[in-house]
């Protein structure tokens, strides 16, 4: 296994400080827009636009955590755990405009997923959606982000990790090649 | 990773580990935020279909369960003995299997007589879920209980429970001491000598016949019905001598010197074993439970559920 890091810590801020300016850019002051992150790892990125909106802008943002377990597609075909994550959703999302994140964007499934488990919140304005790492070429679904940190090419036996300060000690993004490939 | 349920079946309690139950309760947890969002439904089960068959007369279990299975995406069929072949002589083996050739993937069962969910599950390749059987188990009912007692104090480890009324013929007593056993509480049986089994204590239960003994011991009083229809003889003089010595009402509760949890199953018979004033009280979580209920049912059905065979 060998690994290479595609973000240090420094292009890492780098992009995520982009990806706010983006952000507000298209949502002015977030009167009427919230960002949900999906659960487990799709929070840190939610949390993360939070903290540097606030920093760069003076505007708290709405933000949630969804959980998808019970709306995915492979119940009874995979061994993804059964139980879910917390759901921390102390809003409803009628009218609103919604920006979906996740930390890597792959085969689309998740998105699918998290997309009716928000609608389940009511039935928003708009959802768009934003990934800090897009793997290209691997989709199982037509689904695309409005907002990407950084575009991987990446075979399916390779992996893509983010890792977080506040969890891992790090900001960095990682990609994992099997030798034997 | 994918850590589901010991058990294949729900046939009761006694067959539950303890990691089980908290695996169901924190299941709950998540579908109790599902039944309280704008759409109250998940598709996790869409390709599942399962049948009630309740051989015996149900309104909130049975409401329950449909609600569950229904929030959970679920197809059901329903079946009530009055309606059936049963009348005709069918055996429910063979009631069963033919509701089974109909490609349904579980049976949630309610029967008059003990040790029937059991039976079904080793003739019939269905997941069972006993919604009842004589006076045996009641497994979600102990489930909503000792779950609704995690919420209101927290936890259910280390709190004195007492079930008072007819134990005797009380599924849902047996299920809830098997059920609050493994989750580390005490559980106390109170009422006349004619309606606790003599082989009580056997289980580990204190027995008490003093109802305000009873609550000055207890965190959590959970009031049984008096269960007239499997009453053969009569164990009591009169129900109002019953209600004299076992009812609770307000004056009883004042008087002790804690707060006490006041549970009930239902169905209620006002001012026979509570008063409407204990009734539909703050202390009172009756309706809790209830809630509890769909959400209970509906991690029980999903966990059985990610048992069934590979699609």
């Amino acid at each position: 296994m060998t690994t290479e890091t595609i973000l240090n810590s420094k292009q890492f801020e780098l992009t995520i400080n982009r990806l706010c300016y983006q952000l507000i850019e298209n949502h002015n002051d977030f009167s009427n827009s919230a960002i949900i992150g999906l659960q487990p790892r799709g929070i840190y990125l939610a949390n993360r636009l939070k903290e540097v909106i606030k920093e760069k802008a003076g505007i708290d943002v709405q933000t949630g955590g969804l959980d998808i377990t019970f709306f995915r597609d492979d119940f009874r075909r995979t061994d993804k755990p059964l139980i879910p994550s917390a759901t921390n959703m102390d809003f409803i999302v009628e009218g609103k405009k919604v920006i979906l994140v996740d930390d890597v964007l792959y085969t689309g499934r998740t998105v699918r997923a998290g997309l009716d488990a928000t609608m389940t919140f009511g039935r928003p304005s708009s959802i768009e959606l934003m990934a800090l790492i897009d793997r290209r070429f691997s989709r199982n679904l037509p689904i695309q982000a409005d907002y990407v940190g950084k575009s991987v090419d990446a075979i399916e036996s390779e992996r893509v990790t983010v890792s977080w300060n506040e969890v891992d000690g790090e900001d960095k993004v990682t990609l994992h090649k099997s030798d034997h490939e | 990773m994918n850590k589901g349920l010991s058990a294949d079946h729900l046939l009761g309690i006694k067959y539950l580990t303890k990691e089980d139950i908290h695996l169901i309760f924190e299941t709950a947890d998540s579908f109790k935020g599902v039944i309280n969002r704008p759409i109250k439904k998940v598709p996790a089960l869409r390709d599942v279909t399962i049948a009630n068959l309740f051989f015996e007369n149900s309104t909130r279990t049975k409401l329950s369960f449909e609600l569950a299975e229904k929030r959970l995406s679920a197809d059901i069929v329903n079946f009530s003995a009055g309606a059936s072949s049963v009348k005709k002589g069918e055996t429910l083996v063979d009631t069963v299997n033919n509701i089974l050739s109909m490609k349904v993937d579980m049976v949630v069962m309610r029967h008059p007589t003990p040790g029937a969910a059991l039976f079904l599950s080793r003739h019939v390749d269905a997941k069972i879920v006993n919604a009842g059987d004589g006076t045996h188990e009641h497994p979600t009912q102990a489930l909503l209980d000792t779950y609704s007692i995690r919420e209101r104090l927290g936890e259910v480890a280390g709190k004195k429970v007492a079930i008072i009324g007819d134990i005797k013929h009380s599924r849902v007593a047996l299920s809830n001491i098997f059920a609050l056993q493994k989750l580390g509480a005490e559980v106390m049986v109170c009422g006349p000598t004619t309606l606790i089994p003599r082989h009580m204590a056997q289980l580990g239960v204190k027995v008490e016949h003093d109802l305000k003994k009873a609550l000055s011991w207890c965190d959590v009083a959970n009031m049984l019905r008096i269960q007239s229809e499997r009453q053969d003889i009569n164990y009591f003089p009169s129900i109002r001598e019953y209600t004299m010595q076992y009812g609770l009402t307000k004056e009883i509760l004042n008087n002790l010197d804690k707060e006490i949890v006041v549970m009930h199953p239902g169905p209620i018979n006002r001012g026979v074993e509570i008063t409407s004033d204990v009734a539909d009280s703050d202390q009172a979580i009756i309706l809790d439970q209830v809630e509890n209920g769909v959400a209970i049912r509906m991690a029980v059905i999903y966990l059985l559920a990610a048992k069934i065979d590979r699609v």
